[in-house]
């Protein structure tokens, strides 16, 4: 084999040390401080992002407690808006329909007094109307008057009779 | 026919000579130098736009990163940062020139016994440098663990020293032979699909089912030397 060759082992050994110094200086000079530099970057920056998603994550959570407590703040000030305005509206309904009944009762009243006189005006009239009416026909046929109080009583003796 | 072997030699391209010191270019240098270029301009490339979000090749770069930095801090801890350039350097080295073998024609630099006992040794005489640094000579005490009874001791030091000493060896003959095995078989395989005729379709598939699993073996041997580094420099900054 020629691995058990003597002659060629000081070339290969000395090539070894050549190459192996050779890369290692690359590498630990140029490319692993270079590497390590862009991997804890990238560390830093996922760290930096994920602290800052969580102070907003925090922010965003008080934001809702706080539009929370001003939207129950704002309802139960409704609420109560609403309660007393109620309140108030049928107060005023109350007393407006008192008012009124009050107006209309007056009104009702005043209305029946008239009605009342001008029933009796009327009936008054018409009984001295019968009493003239009457007294006519009678002279139209007779020829004489009758006295006025006779026919009064004749005319009250038939409405009489006839109620 | 060419023996299966064949692959393996190693060719000078460049003639050279250090101080009497056969130091060629050869095709192995070559594969060496071309796997520095392909992971420096790999990584290199593929995070010059430096986005927050990766694309495809800068994907490529962090997950190799990611996955290294990982492996290192399950198996070392926080004390095993400081080598992360080291692991890192070494598993990308071993992953690439196992994956630039697979291309055919080309050559296999962890295909050689010598290359894989290089790296080996570096890293066991790096983590024993470590551990006597860390621990001064308590460090041999990861010859006789805790709780051992004394009687024991001559028993167990001399096995736990063999075992200690022979990490290298395994290290490295574990990935020359995957590469060097794999290699092979696929060389051996592909003989018989032009010496079978219509046959020879048979061997052809079983080469297409190799390839699949040598890839595999690439992965999973620079993977093993990685973590097995790693797991020896625990054992040097943590002891057991």
């Amino acid at each position: 084999m020629p691995q058990f060759d003597p002659s060629v082992w000081s070339p290969q050994i000395i090539w070894l040390i050549v190459s192996f110094v050779a890369l290692y200086y690359i590498m630990s000079r140029f490319v692993l401080p270079r590497l390590n530099e862009i991997l804890e970057e990238r560390e830093f920056r996922i760290s930096d992002s994920l602290r800052r998603a969580e102070n907003l994550k925090e922010e965003a959570e008080q934001a809702v407690a706080a539009y929370e407590q001003t939207m129950a703040d704002a309802r139960a000030k409704a609420q109560a808006q609403v309660q007393s305005s109620h309140e108030r509206a049928e107060r005023l309904a109350a007393e407006r329909n008192a008012e009124l009944g009050d107006r209309l009762a007056d009104e009702i009243a005043a209305a029946e007094a008239r009605i009342g006189a001008a029933r009796t005006e009327a009936v008054a009239g018409i009984r001295d109307m019968a009493a003239e009416v009457a007294g006519l026909a009678v002279e139209k046929l007779v020829g004489t008057r009758p006295a006025a109080e006779n026919v009064l009583a004749a005319i009250d003796d038939t409405l009489k009779r006839a109620s | 026919m060419a023996s299966p072997l064949e692959q393996f030699r190693i060719k000078p391209l460049v003639d050279i000579s250090v101080g009497g010191v056969d130091a060629s270019f050869t095709n192995s240098a070559l594969m060496m130098m071309i796997t520095v270029v392909g992971v420096s301009a790999l990584m290199y490339f593929s995070m010059r736009q430096r986005s927050l979000i990766p694309g495809r090749m800068q994907s490529i770069a962090e997950l190799s990163y990611t996955f290294v930095a990982n492996m290192l801090r399950n198996n070392v801890g926080a004390e095993g940062r400081k080598y992360f350039p080291f692991v890192f350097t070494l598993f990308m080295f071993v992953l690439i020139g196992n994956m630039l073998g697979m291309i055919p024609y080309s050559f296999t630099f962890t295909s050689h016994l010598i290359v894989t006992l290089g790296m080996a040794l570096v890293v066991f005489i790096g983590t024993t440098t470590i551990g006597f640094m860390k621990h001064g000579l308590h460090f041999f005490h990861f010859f006789l663990p805790h709780g051992t009874p004394i009687y024991l001791a001559p028993l167990l030091i001399p096995i736990e020293v063999l075992s200690y000493l022979t990490r290298p060896f395994s290290l490295a003959l574990r990935l020359f032979a995957n590469m060097t095995a794999g290699h092979t078989l696929l060389k051996v395989f592909g003989g018989f699909v032009a010496g079978l005729g219509i046959i020879g379709i048979i061997p052809l598939a079983a080469v297409v089912a190799l390839t699949g699993l040598e890839l595999l073996v690439a992965f999973l041997q620079a993977y093993v030397f990685a973590i097995l580094t790693c797991i020896y420099l625990n054992d040097a900054l943590h002891m057991h």
